[in-house]
């Protein structure tokens, strides 16, 4: 939207729903399949994610007239690697269970694509505060994502959701779904279904 | 010794295949799979890099980081590393191999950012602190097991473009759930493990 006038609730929007950094953007597949296991997973990448997206944003912003051109992806991976240390020990100090189901994962968000990607569009560009909004939208848009994806896995692969146990021992669960081809699968029919329901309601216009 | 040397081997080839067990460097798996040609450029550059990458990062771990105690600086180190080999790849390959260097153009700089390099550095300095070969065996098997699942990847992709798939699964959807039926096939090898 190059002609609209950028606010803060419209940027928070756009993060959240119309570019939706997993199912429109596409982009931090490796978290998304690799945690959502199950809800309590999901929750913590997620939110872990939009902690160090937020700020990092803010930060990159702040110090966009002060970054040189040539050298700001470099730039940018050492303010994003700095603040996962931070996220990383933070959560080993204080939620050692999830930290350590998520183990390698946590680290790596370093290079999600989604951090460096709104670093280098969005918050090299814009004023600190429109850049906490959008990287508070970009997050809680991948967030709901993660939490939709993982709620079916574990729905399906487990038979519980957030660990409660939803249907009795008389229906053995799919395992193969909490398992690594399901996570492809679910993305796959999940994004499938998305992209059928926009184009039907393009279609009702 | 040379059992542990087969079962790295064989575990970072295939019973634990980065890509379809473990979900790293999912990104250029569905980005740069279009194609054989291209996905084999992506592989030997990855291989490349990680391989380096594992030997240089287990380097800096084994005489730096542990003697001066820094081990919270690892994240941080090791993305600059590999960031520094990247570029130096590129520089090197625009010296020497303008045809594949032109043939790779924006996704070589993108290694930087692939999980799967940063991954194995990590995954190194956890499993193997003391030992350099099986860092750097771990290192280049691993990046081979990528290169094994992106061609292969590609050579389905190549086929799929004919076929009548739904309109709204088109590209990505269908190139998730192909992945998925792949790594089905990849669960077989896990009795293999020794």
């Amino acid at each position: 939207m190059p002609d609209e006038k950028k606010t803060v609730s419209s940027v928070f929007v756009n993060g959240l729903l119309k570019e939706n950094p997993t199912f429109v953007q596409l982009l931090g597949m490796c978290p998304t399949l690799a945690v959502t296991t199950s809800l309590k997973n999901g929750l913590g990448m997620g939110l872990s994610a939009t902690a160090v997206l937020i700020c990092s944003n803010i930060l990159i912003s702040l110090l966009r007239k002060l970054i040189p051109d040539k050298v700001r992806i470099a730039a940018y991976i050492v303010i994003i690697a700095a603040f996962v240390t931070m996220i990383d020990m933070s959560l080993k100090a204080f939620l050692p269970d999830l930290a350590s189901s998520l183990g390698l994962f946590i680290p790596l968000i370093v290079v999600n694509c989604i951090i460096l990607a709104r670093a280098e569009a969005f918050a090299s560009k814009n004023s600190p505060v429109l850049s906490a909004a959008d990287g508070l939208g970009m997050g809680l848009g991948f967030t709901g994502a993660l939490c939709i994806i993982s709620a079916i896995r574990e729905f399906l692969g487990a038979g519980t959701v957030w660990g409660i146990a939803l249907y009795g021992t008389h229906i053995a669960p799919a395992t193969i779904v909490i398992m690594a081809p399901g996570g492809f699968i679910v993305l796959g029919l999940l994004i499938g279904t998305i992209n059928f329901i926009a184009a039907k309601r393009k279609g009702d216009k | 010794m040379a059992i542990q040397i087969v079962s790295i081997i064989l575990s970072a080839l295939l019973t634990e295949n980065f890509v379809m067990v473990k979900f790293l460097g999912i990104c250029p798996f569905l980005g740069v799979s279009k194609k054989v040609e291209t996905a084999v450029g992506m592989g030997m550059a990855v291989t490349f890099v990680m391989a380096l990458a594992s030997a240089f990062t287990w380097i800096v771990n084994r005489f730096l980081l542990i003697p001066f105690d820094l081990l919270y600086l690892q994240t941080i180190v090791f993305i600059l590393i590999i960031a520094g080999l990247v570029q130096f790849v590129e520089m090197f390959m625009k010296k020497s191999m303008p045809s594949l260097y032109s043939a790779l153009g924006i996704y070589l700089p993108l290694i930087t950012t692939n999980c799967a390099v940063l991954g194995v550095t990590l995954l190194n300095v956890q499993n193997y602190p003391d030992s350099f070969i099986y860092s750097l065996l771990y290192g280049i098997f691993a990046a081979l097991g990528f290169t094994l699942a992106i061609v292969l990847m590609a050579g389905i992709r190549e086929n799929l473009d004919e076929d009548a798939v739904p309109e709204s699964f088109r590209g990505f959807p269908i190139a998730l759930i192909t992945a998925g039926l792949m790594a089905i096939a990849f669960m077989g090898f896990s009795g293999f493990s020794i």
